[in-house]
């Protein structure tokens, strides 16, 4: 089983100038890696981050983007799968850190722990599909699955994490917003 | 013909389709985000879907536009939400959180099902509908009813400013619009 902040270290490795979308505890142990202006937090509502990854994608089809969204998130939002499968865009790199725990709420357990996403994307016609479960594996890689033409899924099976602070004003400080569109606009 | 298309003599004000689909092209708007809703399906759904002017985008759930728009506008895209009523009200979290609090331009056309065009949604014996726009109050999001050709001039200078200002809005499909 693998950490979320250790997988996210090994991904940054290879992250440049792509749109990262992330929320919750993904978006604080992607923040903590450093302040980037092409950093996606304010989702407005839990389960559409991936919505928004498509939005991006579909936008900016010269950009990559990432999301790195929770399995809590995502089952809130199934319907994306087939969604982003069907619109197929090239550009975009879907992450679901499945940890089994809703950890922003009180690190209550989700459904069924053992859900499997990976082929849920599969059968919902993404064009890549990975699961990784060993760190090793995961960091040798991240670069081969970020470059793949997408849509690209990929399952991370990473453990809880030590409780963590959600510092949401700072996360969803307007001028973030302001910041992320004028970065747009200048790549 | 389409079985959603309106049949000879069922409605006696017209609300021409093309010219809705005019004003949301004249809008700027290239990407249309949609869950089919019956009262827009035939009028608009289906001709916007052979359109190449526009990027149909089918979704499962009405609330995933929401998202979909607003990365959309990161991207300086114009997109138009087409759903039914109910999926609104599927979606108000969503609404809520992405075009309410972070001020996003939220375009979306709602059709309402079950409206009889001569009376006021609001006062409509339909609970669904009736509650639409006291909802809309409720959340500020401004509105717009579109029931006859003249109300369509209403279309674009709702989404220019929605675009301009950073908001949402709303606009109400009162009748089934017509395919010519």
């Amino acid at each position: 089983m693998m950490k979320r902040d250790e997988c996210f270290r090994a991904l940054a490795r290879h992250v440049t100038d792509e749109v990262v979308v992330a929320t919750y505890s993904s978006a604080v142990d992607w923040l903590a890696l450093g302040e980037r202006a092409l950093n996606y937090f304010s989702v407005g509502a839990m389960g559409v981050d991936s919505s928004h990854a498509l939005g991006l994608a579909l936008g900016r089809p010269d950009k990559r983007i990432i999301c790195l969204q929770g399995d809590g998130s995502l089952l809130m939002n199934l319907g994306c799968l087939v969604t982003i499968a069907a619109a197929a865009p090239k550009n975009l790199v879907h992450m679901v850190v499945q940890n089994g725990t809703y950890e922003a709420n009180g690190s209550h357990p989700i459904p069924n722990t053992k859900v499997e996403f990976a082929a849920m994307a599969r059968a919902a016609g993404y064009a890549h599909v990975h699961e990784f479960s060993e760190l090793a594996n995961f960091e040798q890689q991240a670069a081969h699955v970020l470059k793949q033409d997408g849509p690209v899924f990929a399952t991370l099976h990473v453990e809880r994490s030590k409780p963590l602070t959600y510092d949401y004003a700072n996360l969803y400080d307007p001028a973030r917003r302001v910041a992320l569109k004028a970065a747009l606009r200048a790549s | 013909m389409d079985a959603d298309l309106l049949e000879a003599g069922e409605d006696t004000i017209e609300l021409k389709g093309s010219s809705i689909i005019a004003a949301i092209k004249a809008s700027g708007v290239e990407f249309i985000l949609s869950v089919p809703d019956i009262v827009t399906s035939g009028g608009l759904l289906r001709p916007i879907s052979r359109d190449p002017a526009f990027k149909l985008i089918r979704v499962c759930k009405e609330d995933e536009c929401i998202g979909i728009a607003s990365g959309l506008s990161y991207c300086d895209k114009r997109a138009l939400t087409l759903i039914q009523y109910t999926g609104f009200l599927d979606s108000i979290n969503a609404i809520r959180g992405v075009a309410v609090e972070y001020r996003q331009p939220i375009c979306m056309m709602i059709g309402l099902l079950g409206h009889d065009p001569s009376t006021a949604p609001r006062n409509s014996p339909r609970y669904g509908v009736r509650i639409i726009e006291p909802i809309l109050d409720a959340m500020g999001i401004p509105h717009h009813l579109i029931n006859e050709d003249a109300d369509v001039a209403k279309i674009r200078p709702a989404i220019e400013d929605a675009y301009a200002a950073s908001h949402p809005v709303a606009l109400l499909i009162g009748r089934r619009p017509s395919a010519s």
